[in-house]
Protein backbone atom coordinates (compact mmCIF):
# COMPACT_ATOMS: atom_id res chain seq x y z
CA UNK A 1 0.00 0.00 0.00
CA UNK A 2 2.95 2.53 -0.47
CA UNK A 3 1.28 4.10 -3.02
CA UNK A 4 -1.42 5.23 -1.04
CA UNK A 5 -0.42 8.41 0.33
CA UNK A 6 -0.02 9.39 -3.78
CA UNK A 7 -3.84 9.91 -3.48
CA UNK A 8 -5.61 13.10 -2.86
CA UNK A 9 -8.06 11.22 -0.34
CA UNK A 10 -5.82 8.67 0.86
CA UNK A 11 -8.37 7.30 3.69
CA UNK A 12 -11.23 7.17 0.77
CA UNK A 13 -8.39 4.99 -1.56
CA UNK A 14 -7.78 2.63 1.55
CA UNK A 15 -11.56 2.07 1.81
CA UNK A 16 -12.54 1.37 -1.56
CA UNK A 17 -9.19 -1.16 -1.75
CA UNK A 18 -10.68 -2.97 1.61
CA UNK A 19 -13.88 -2.78 0.33
CA UNK A 20 -12.59 -4.27 -2.99
CA UNK A 21 -10.86 -7.04 -1.53
CA UNK A 22 -13.95 -7.83 0.73
CA UNK A 23 -16.19 -8.22 -2.43
CA UNK A 24 -13.46 -10.30 -4.29
CA UNK A 25 -14.61 -13.91 -4.23
CA UNK A 26 -12.96 -15.59 -7.34
CA UNK A 27 -10.52 -14.44 -9.76
CA UNK A 28 -11.36 -11.24 -12.18
CA UNK A 29 -9.99 -10.51 -14.98
CA UNK A 30 -10.71 -6.74 -15.91
CA UNK A 31 -10.24 -4.64 -18.53
CA UNK A 32 -9.32 -1.38 -18.70
CA UNK A 33 -10.04 0.02 -22.24
CA UNK A 34 -8.71 3.64 -22.40
CA UNK A 35 -5.24 4.39 -22.77
CA UNK A 36 -5.63 7.52 -20.21
CA UNK A 37 -6.73 5.04 -17.77
CA UNK A 38 -3.92 2.81 -18.37
CA UNK A 39 -1.55 5.53 -17.71
CA UNK A 40 -3.39 6.22 -14.67
CA UNK A 41 -2.97 2.59 -13.01
CA UNK A 42 0.25 2.16 -13.65
CA UNK A 43 1.51 5.97 -11.89
CA UNK A 44 -0.83 5.45 -8.94
CA UNK A 45 0.04 1.57 -8.44
CA UNK A 46 -3.43 0.94 -8.43
CA UNK A 47 -2.87 -3.13 -9.09
CA UNK A 48 -0.81 -2.55 -5.88
CA UNK A 49 -4.06 -1.88 -3.81
CA UNK A 50 -5.31 -4.95 -5.55
CA UNK A 51 -6.36 -8.20 -3.88
CA UNK A 52 -3.59 -10.60 -5.68
CA UNK A 53 -7.47 -12.53 -7.53
CA UNK A 54 -7.90 -9.04 -9.51
CA UNK A 55 -6.36 -9.07 -12.98
CA UNK A 56 -6.12 -5.37 -14.84
CA UNK A 57 -6.14 -6.07 -18.38
CA UNK A 58 -4.64 -2.93 -20.25
CA UNK A 59 -6.60 -2.84 -23.31
CA UNK A 60 -6.88 -1.38 -27.04
CA UNK A 61 -7.41 2.28 -26.19
CA UNK A 62 -4.68 3.81 -27.50
CA UNK A 63 -4.90 5.43 -30.66
CA UNK A 64 -1.47 5.64 -31.47
CA UNK A 65 -0.81 2.40 -30.50
CA UNK A 66 -3.31 0.47 -33.04
CA UNK A 67 -2.88 2.42 -36.13
CA UNK A 68 -1.59 -0.23 -38.46
CA UNK A 69 2.15 -0.19 -40.14
CA UNK A 70 0.87 0.28 -43.40
CA UNK A 71 -0.93 3.55 -42.16
CA UNK A 72 2.04 4.90 -41.15
CA UNK A 73 3.76 4.15 -44.80
CA UNK A 74 0.96 5.34 -46.14
CA UNK A 75 0.97 9.01 -44.05
CA UNK A 76 4.76 9.26 -45.28
CA UNK A 77 3.89 8.64 -48.74
CA UNK A 78 1.85 11.47 -48.80
CA UNK A 79 4.25 13.71 -46.73
CA UNK A 80 6.76 13.19 -48.64
CA UNK A 81 4.89 14.53 -52.19
CA UNK A 82 6.22 17.68 -52.90
CA UNK A 83 4.03 20.58 -52.44
CA UNK A 84 2.55 18.40 -49.43
CA UNK A 85 2.31 20.58 -45.69
CA UNK A 86 1.34 17.20 -43.53
CA UNK A 87 0.19 18.04 -40.05
CA UNK A 88 -0.02 15.69 -37.03
CA UNK A 89 -0.56 15.40 -33.55
CA UNK A 90 3.13 15.28 -32.25
CA UNK A 91 2.29 11.73 -30.48
CA UNK A 92 3.01 10.43 -34.13
CA UNK A 93 6.12 11.68 -35.53
CA UNK A 94 7.98 8.30 -33.62
CA UNK A 95 5.31 5.83 -34.42
CA UNK A 96 7.57 3.70 -36.87
CA UNK A 97 6.33 2.20 -40.22
CA UNK A 98 7.93 -0.48 -41.85
CA UNK A 99 11.32 1.18 -42.75
CA UNK A 100 10.65 5.01 -41.40
CA UNK A 101 8.72 7.15 -39.38
CA UNK A 102 7.62 10.89 -39.70
CA UNK A 103 10.44 12.62 -38.29
CA UNK A 104 12.88 10.85 -40.58
CA UNK A 105 10.41 11.68 -43.67
CA UNK A 106 11.00 15.35 -41.98
CA UNK A 107 14.69 14.88 -42.01
CA UNK A 108 14.69 14.08 -45.06
CA UNK A 109 12.62 16.77 -46.39
CA UNK A 110 9.26 16.74 -45.99
CA UNK A 111 6.91 19.43 -44.81
CA UNK A 112 6.00 17.77 -41.75
CA UNK A 113 4.25 20.07 -39.21
CA UNK A 114 3.07 19.22 -35.79
CA UNK A 115 -0.77 21.30 -34.90
CA UNK A 116 -2.70 20.82 -31.51
CA UNK A 117 -5.93 21.03 -33.50
CA UNK A 118 -7.59 19.98 -36.63
CA UNK A 119 -8.39 23.35 -36.65
CA UNK A 120 -4.73 24.78 -36.95
CA UNK A 121 -3.93 22.35 -39.93
CA UNK A 122 -6.94 24.56 -41.63
CA UNK A 123 -5.35 27.46 -41.16
CA UNK A 124 -2.38 26.43 -42.12
CA UNK A 125 -4.65 25.20 -45.45
CA UNK A 126 -5.94 28.70 -45.84
CA UNK A 127 -2.73 30.41 -45.05
CA UNK A 128 -0.80 28.77 -48.03
CA UNK A 129 -3.48 28.98 -51.18
CA UNK A 130 -0.34 26.86 -52.77
CA UNK A 131 0.38 24.15 -51.25
CA UNK A 132 -1.86 21.13 -50.34
CA UNK A 133 -2.54 20.67 -46.47
CA UNK A 134 -3.35 17.36 -45.08
CA UNK A 135 -4.41 16.54 -41.76
CA UNK A 136 -3.36 12.92 -40.00
CA UNK A 137 -6.97 12.36 -38.36
CA UNK A 138 -6.53 9.66 -35.62
CA UNK A 139 -8.51 8.87 -32.48
CA UNK A 140 -11.64 7.19 -31.27
CA UNK A 141 -15.19 9.38 -31.22
CA UNK A 142 -13.38 11.93 -29.08
CA UNK A 143 -11.19 12.91 -31.25
CA UNK A 144 -13.79 12.33 -34.26
CA UNK A 145 -15.98 15.11 -33.87
CA UNK A 146 -12.90 17.50 -33.83
CA UNK A 147 -12.44 16.49 -37.10
CA UNK A 148 -15.65 15.93 -38.38
CA UNK A 149 -16.52 20.03 -37.20
CA UNK A 150 -13.09 20.89 -38.93
CA UNK A 151 -14.42 19.38 -42.41
CA UNK A 152 -17.42 21.00 -42.07
CA UNK A 153 -15.63 24.46 -41.61
CA UNK A 154 -13.44 23.56 -44.65
CA UNK A 155 -16.68 23.14 -46.81
CA UNK A 156 -18.54 26.44 -45.13
CA UNK A 157 -15.36 28.12 -46.12
CA UNK A 158 -14.46 26.76 -49.40
CA UNK A 159 -10.85 25.22 -48.61
CA UNK A 160 -10.02 23.61 -51.85
CA UNK A 161 -6.60 22.42 -50.47
CA UNK A 162 -7.40 20.64 -46.98
CA UNK A 163 -7.61 17.10 -46.57
CA UNK A 164 -7.74 14.55 -43.75
CA UNK A 165 -6.21 10.97 -43.67
CA UNK A 166 -8.53 9.36 -41.71
CA UNK A 167 -7.90 6.99 -39.56
CA UNK A 168 -10.48 7.37 -36.99
CA UNK A 169 -12.06 4.32 -34.94
CA UNK A 170 -14.85 3.70 -33.19
CA UNK A 171 -14.77 1.65 -29.51
CA UNK A 172 -17.81 -0.67 -29.96
CA UNK A 173 -16.56 -2.98 -32.38
CA UNK A 174 -13.45 -3.49 -30.89
CA UNK A 175 -14.75 -4.45 -27.74
CA UNK A 176 -17.18 -6.61 -29.63
CA UNK A 177 -13.68 -8.14 -30.88
CA UNK A 178 -12.67 -8.56 -27.47
CA UNK A 179 -15.22 -10.38 -26.45
CA UNK A 180 -15.36 -12.61 -29.04
CA UNK A 181 -11.63 -13.70 -29.35
CA UNK A 182 -11.62 -17.25 -27.84
CA UNK A 183 -8.42 -16.98 -25.76
CA UNK A 184 -9.29 -13.65 -24.03
CA UNK A 185 -11.70 -14.39 -21.16
CA UNK A 186 -12.65 -10.93 -19.35
CA UNK A 187 -15.24 -10.68 -16.27
CA UNK A 188 -15.76 -7.30 -16.61
CA UNK A 189 -14.79 -3.43 -18.00
CA UNK A 190 -14.08 0.15 -17.44
CA UNK A 191 -15.42 2.15 -19.57
CA UNK A 192 -13.33 5.02 -21.10
CA UNK A 193 -14.16 8.19 -20.16
CA UNK A 194 -13.79 11.11 -22.85
CA UNK A 195 -15.03 8.55 -26.03
CA UNK A 196 -18.57 8.36 -23.57
CA UNK A 197 -18.57 11.97 -23.18
CA UNK A 198 -19.36 12.02 -26.64
CA UNK A 199 -21.47 8.12 -27.22
CA UNK A 200 -22.92 8.14 -23.89
CA UNK A 201 -23.19 4.97 -21.61
CA UNK A 202 -26.09 3.15 -24.10
CA UNK A 203 -23.59 1.88 -26.52
CA UNK A 204 -22.21 -0.14 -24.13
CA UNK A 205 -25.70 -1.87 -22.73
CA UNK A 206 -25.29 -4.84 -25.03
CA UNK A 207 -21.69 -5.82 -23.34
CA UNK A 208 -24.15 -6.24 -20.25
CA UNK A 209 -27.44 -7.85 -22.12
CA UNK A 210 -25.77 -9.70 -24.21
CA UNK A 211 -22.58 -10.99 -23.16
CA UNK A 212 -23.53 -10.81 -19.13
CA UNK A 213 -20.58 -8.58 -18.41
CA UNK A 214 -20.21 -5.87 -16.27
CA UNK A 215 -19.00 -2.04 -17.05
CA UNK A 216 -18.43 0.91 -15.13
CA UNK A 217 -17.78 4.13 -17.18
CA UNK A 218 -14.90 5.98 -15.62
CA UNK A 219 -13.37 8.90 -15.05
CA UNK A 220 -9.40 9.77 -15.08
CA UNK A 221 -9.04 10.52 -11.31
CA UNK A 222 -7.06 7.66 -9.72
CA UNK A 223 -10.29 7.54 -7.17
CA UNK A 224 -12.21 7.40 -10.07
CA UNK A 225 -10.47 4.10 -11.68
CA UNK A 226 -10.46 2.93 -8.18
CA UNK A 227 -14.39 3.03 -7.65
CA UNK A 228 -15.35 2.04 -11.18
CA UNK A 229 -12.74 -1.39 -10.28
CA UNK A 230 -15.19 -1.81 -7.07
CA UNK A 231 -18.30 -1.10 -9.16
CA UNK A 232 -17.68 -3.79 -11.62
CA UNK A 233 -16.52 -6.28 -8.66
CA UNK A 234 -19.72 -5.89 -6.48
CA UNK A 235 -21.90 -6.46 -10.03
CA UNK A 236 -19.67 -9.57 -10.96
CA UNK A 237 -19.82 -10.90 -7.15
CA UNK A 238 -23.85 -9.86 -6.98
CA UNK A 239 -24.05 -11.67 -10.37
CA UNK A 240 -25.50 -8.88 -12.14
CA UNK A 241 -24.39 -7.39 -15.68
CA UNK A 242 -25.18 -3.53 -15.90
CA UNK A 243 -23.67 -0.52 -17.50
CA UNK A 244 -23.06 1.82 -14.55
CA UNK A 245 -21.98 5.47 -14.98
CA UNK A 246 -18.88 6.44 -12.68
CA UNK A 247 -18.58 9.51 -14.61
CA UNK A 248 -21.41 11.26 -14.25
CA UNK A 249 -20.46 14.70 -14.07
CA UNK A 250 -19.39 14.17 -17.64
CA UNK A 251 -21.42 11.88 -19.31
CA UNK A 252 -25.11 10.93 -20.13
CA UNK A 253 -26.58 8.43 -21.77
CA UNK A 254 -27.17 9.28 -24.83
CA UNK A 255 -23.76 11.63 -25.17
CA UNK A 256 -23.13 14.78 -26.56
CA UNK A 257 -25.60 15.15 -29.77
CA UNK A 258 -24.01 18.08 -31.39
CA UNK A 259 -20.44 16.34 -31.74
CA UNK A 260 -22.67 12.53 -32.39
CA UNK A 261 -24.27 14.80 -35.40
CA UNK A 262 -20.86 16.12 -36.64
CA UNK A 263 -19.46 12.47 -37.24
CA UNK A 264 -22.65 10.95 -38.57
CA UNK A 265 -22.98 14.06 -41.26
CA UNK A 266 -19.16 13.91 -42.35
CA UNK A 267 -17.98 10.01 -41.65
CA UNK A 268 -19.55 6.24 -42.34
CA UNK A 269 -17.55 3.14 -41.25
CA UNK A 270 -15.79 1.11 -43.07
CA UNK A 271 -16.43 -2.27 -44.29
CA UNK A 272 -12.64 -3.43 -41.96
CA UNK A 273 -10.43 -1.61 -40.74
CA UNK A 274 -7.03 -2.90 -39.78
CA UNK A 275 -5.49 -2.28 -35.83
CA UNK A 276 -1.79 -3.07 -35.51
CA UNK A 277 -1.60 -6.15 -33.04
CA UNK A 278 -5.25 -7.11 -33.37
CA UNK A 279 -5.61 -7.38 -37.47
CA UNK A 280 -8.90 -6.32 -39.10
CA UNK A 281 -11.80 -5.74 -37.65
CA UNK A 282 -15.43 -5.16 -39.06
CA UNK A 283 -16.72 -2.06 -38.97
CA UNK A 284 -13.59 -0.26 -36.53
CA UNK A 285 -12.61 2.50 -39.08
CA UNK A 286 -14.16 5.30 -40.25
CA UNK A 287 -13.87 7.09 -43.54
CA UNK A 288 -15.13 10.29 -45.34
CA UNK A 289 -18.97 10.46 -46.84
CA UNK A 290 -18.49 11.10 -50.94
CA UNK A 291 -20.29 14.34 -50.20
CA UNK A 292 -17.16 14.94 -48.62
CA UNK A 293 -14.80 13.05 -50.97
CA UNK A 294 -13.15 16.61 -51.84
CA UNK A 295 -11.99 16.67 -48.31
CA UNK A 296 -10.08 12.80 -48.25
CA UNK A 297 -6.99 12.41 -48.82
CA UNK A 298 -7.00 8.65 -49.54
CA UNK A 299 -8.75 10.42 -52.73
CA UNK A 300 -7.07 13.15 -53.71
CA UNK A 301 -3.52 11.09 -53.46
CA UNK A 302 -2.79 7.49 -54.52
CA UNK A 303 -1.64 5.80 -51.64
CA UNK A 304 0.06 2.54 -51.71
CA UNK A 305 -2.27 1.11 -49.31
CA UNK A 306 0.03 -1.92 -48.39
CA UNK A 307 -1.16 -4.33 -45.76
CA UNK A 308 1.85 -4.97 -43.65
CA UNK A 309 2.75 -7.48 -41.19
CA UNK A 310 3.66 -6.44 -37.54
CA UNK A 311 7.60 -6.92 -36.45
CA UNK A 312 7.65 -10.63 -35.45
CA UNK A 313 9.63 -9.86 -32.45
CA UNK A 314 6.64 -7.46 -31.29
CA UNK A 315 4.13 -8.79 -29.12
CA UNK A 316 1.97 -5.63 -29.15
CA UNK A 317 -1.20 -7.88 -30.22
CA UNK A 318 -0.65 -10.10 -27.29
CA UNK A 319 -0.37 -7.01 -24.80
CA UNK A 320 -3.82 -5.69 -26.23
CA UNK A 321 -5.22 -8.70 -25.73
CA UNK A 322 -3.93 -8.75 -22.52
CA UNK A 323 -2.63 -12.15 -22.81
CA UNK A 324 0.64 -11.33 -22.11
CA UNK A 325 2.47 -8.65 -19.86
CA UNK A 326 5.05 -6.23 -21.00
CA UNK A 327 7.61 -7.80 -19.31
CA UNK A 328 6.77 -10.92 -21.16
CA UNK A 329 8.13 -9.72 -24.69
CA UNK A 330 11.85 -10.89 -25.28
CA UNK A 331 13.19 -7.30 -26.61
CA UNK A 332 10.57 -5.15 -23.51
CA UNK A 333 13.26 -2.90 -21.72
CA UNK A 334 16.10 -3.75 -24.68
CA UNK A 335 15.87 -3.47 -27.89
CA UNK A 336 12.46 -1.72 -27.44
CA UNK A 337 12.42 1.54 -25.18
CA UNK A 338 10.58 4.46 -25.46
CA UNK A 339 13.49 6.18 -27.57
CA UNK A 340 13.41 3.34 -30.32
CA UNK A 341 9.83 1.77 -29.50
CA UNK A 342 9.89 -1.43 -31.98
CA UNK A 343 6.31 -1.96 -31.42
CA UNK A 344 3.55 0.93 -31.13
CA UNK A 345 2.43 0.19 -27.22
CA UNK A 346 6.27 1.89 -26.39
CA UNK A 347 5.49 4.95 -28.28
CA UNK A 348 2.80 6.76 -27.13
CA UNK A 349 2.85 7.23 -22.70
CA UNK A 350 -0.46 5.72 -22.75
CA UNK A 351 0.48 2.69 -24.32
CA UNK A 352 0.77 -0.64 -22.18
CA UNK A 353 4.53 -1.42 -22.73
CA UNK A 354 5.70 2.49 -22.02
CA UNK A 355 3.85 2.82 -18.95
CA UNK A 356 5.28 -0.07 -17.62
CA UNK A 357 8.52 1.00 -18.32
CA UNK A 358 8.08 4.87 -17.37
CA UNK A 359 6.70 3.54 -13.79
CA UNK A 360 8.76 0.46 -13.73
CA UNK A 361 6.33 -1.28 -11.38
CA UNK A 362 9.42 -3.56 -11.43
CA UNK A 363 8.32 -5.04 -7.96
CA UNK A 364 5.72 -6.94 -9.68
CA UNK A 365 7.58 -7.78 -12.36
CA UNK A 366 10.33 -8.98 -10.57
CA UNK A 367 8.26 -11.27 -8.45
CA UNK A 368 5.54 -12.78 -10.78
CA UNK A 369 8.59 -13.50 -13.26
CA UNK A 370 10.37 -15.17 -10.49
CA UNK B 1 -3.22 12.39 -27.70
CA UNK B 2 -6.41 11.44 -25.80
CA UNK B 3 -5.98 14.10 -22.99
CA UNK B 4 -8.26 16.69 -22.61
CA UNK B 5 -7.06 19.49 -20.31
CA UNK B 6 -9.19 22.27 -18.51
CA UNK B 7 -9.57 25.62 -18.83
CA UNK B 8 -11.79 28.40 -17.76
CA UNK B 9 -13.99 30.12 -20.10
CA UNK B 10 -12.86 34.01 -20.59
CA UNK B 11 -14.56 35.37 -22.91
CA UNK B 12 -17.56 34.76 -25.78
CA UNK B 13 -15.31 35.71 -29.26
CA UNK B 14 -17.68 34.58 -31.74
CA UNK B 15 -21.19 33.37 -31.04
CA UNK B 16 -22.03 32.27 -34.62
CA UNK B 17 -19.01 30.82 -35.18
CA UNK B 18 -18.57 28.90 -31.81
CA UNK B 19 -15.76 30.21 -30.56
CA UNK B 20 -14.60 31.35 -26.90
CA UNK B 21 -11.28 32.38 -25.67
CA UNK B 22 -10.53 29.69 -22.54
CA UNK B 23 -7.66 30.62 -20.24
CA UNK B 24 -4.92 27.25 -19.39
CA UNK B 25 -2.61 27.62 -16.77
CA UNK B 26 -2.17 31.45 -17.72
CA UNK B 27 -2.33 30.75 -21.56
CA UNK B 28 -5.48 32.49 -23.31
CA UNK B 29 -6.30 30.99 -26.81
CA UNK B 30 -9.56 30.75 -28.94
CA UNK B 31 -11.15 27.32 -28.67
CA UNK B 32 -14.40 26.08 -30.53
CA UNK B 33 -17.56 25.59 -28.53
CA UNK B 34 -19.79 24.20 -31.42
CA UNK B 35 -20.21 20.49 -29.24
CA UNK B 36 -22.47 22.52 -26.86
CA UNK B 37 -26.11 24.49 -27.68
CA UNK B 38 -25.67 28.35 -28.11
CA UNK B 39 -25.54 29.80 -24.39
CA UNK B 40 -24.75 26.80 -22.64
CA UNK B 41 -21.49 27.89 -22.27
CA UNK B 42 -21.04 31.35 -21.05
CA UNK B 43 -17.93 33.45 -19.06
CA UNK B 44 -16.76 31.72 -16.13
CA UNK B 45 -17.32 28.42 -17.21
CA UNK B 46 -14.87 25.56 -16.73
CA UNK B 47 -14.45 23.08 -19.71
CA UNK B 48 -12.54 20.11 -20.92
CA UNK B 49 -10.82 21.18 -23.77
CA UNK B 50 -9.47 18.57 -26.17
CA UNK B 51 -7.73 19.89 -29.30
CA UNK B 52 -8.65 22.58 -29.68
CA UNK B 53 -12.25 22.26 -28.50
CA UNK B 54 -14.56 22.30 -25.53
CA UNK B 55 -15.96 18.58 -24.65
CA UNK B 56 -17.97 18.89 -21.55
CA UNK B 57 -18.44 21.77 -18.90
CA UNK B 58 -16.96 20.70 -15.26
CA UNK B 59 -16.73 22.39 -12.15
CA UNK B 60 -14.29 24.15 -10.42
CA UNK B 61 -13.38 21.41 -8.35
CA UNK B 62 -13.31 18.94 -11.09
CA UNK B 63 -10.83 21.45 -12.76
CA UNK B 64 -8.58 21.87 -10.24
CA UNK B 65 -8.35 18.10 -9.51
CA UNK B 66 -8.30 17.80 -13.01
CA UNK B 67 -4.98 19.92 -13.58
CA UNK B 68 -3.59 18.03 -10.13
CA UNK B 69 -3.60 14.98 -11.71
CA UNK B 70 -2.30 16.06 -15.36
CA UNK B 71 0.33 18.00 -13.03
CA UNK B 72 1.12 14.08 -11.42
CA UNK B 73 1.13 12.37 -14.52
CA UNK B 74 3.83 15.14 -15.81
CA UNK B 75 1.28 15.69 -19.09
CA UNK B 76 0.26 19.19 -17.87
CA UNK B 77 3.59 21.16 -18.88
CA UNK B 78 3.24 19.33 -22.39
CA UNK B 79 -0.41 19.94 -22.77
CA UNK B 80 -0.07 23.34 -22.41
CA UNK B 81 2.55 23.56 -24.42
CA UNK B 82 0.95 22.03 -27.12
CA UNK B 83 -2.30 24.34 -26.54
CA UNK B 84 0.24 27.26 -26.68
CA UNK B 85 0.88 26.48 -30.28
CA UNK B 86 -2.19 26.67 -31.44
CA UNK B 87 -3.11 29.49 -34.29
CA UNK B 88 -6.63 30.21 -32.98
S1 LIG C 1 7.93 -4.18 -25.61
FE1 LIG C 1 7.93 -3.18 -27.62
S2 LIG C 1 8.03 -4.84 -29.06
FE2 LIG C 1 7.45 -5.75 -27.12
S3 LIG C 1 5.19 -5.77 -27.17
FE3 LIG C 1 5.79 -3.86 -26.19
S4 LIG C 1 5.87 -2.37 -27.84
FE4 LIG C 1 5.84 -4.40 -28.81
Amino acid sequence: MRFIDEYRRGDVAQKLAEQIARLTARPLKIMEVCGGHTHAIFKYGIEDLLPEQITMIHGPGCPVCVIPLGRVDDSISIALRPGVIFTTFGDMMRVPGSRTNLLDAKAVGADVRMVYSPLDALKIAKNNPGREVVFLALGFETTAPSTAMTVLQAARDGVKNFSVFCNHITIVPALKAMLDSPDLQLDGFIGPGHVSTVIGTRPYEFVAREYGKPVAVSGFEPLDVLQSVYMVVRQATEGRAEVENQYGRCVSRDGNRKALEAIFEVFEPREYFEWRGLGSIAHSGMRLKSKYAAFDAELKFEVPGLRVADPKACQCGEILKGVKKPWECKVFGTACTPETPIGSCMVSSEGACAAYYNYGRLSKIVERSA
Amino acid sequence: MCLAIPGKVVEIVDAENHIAKADVGGVRRNVNIGMFDEGEVTVGDYVLIHVGFAMSKIDEHEAEETLRVLKEIGEYEPEVEQFKTTLQ
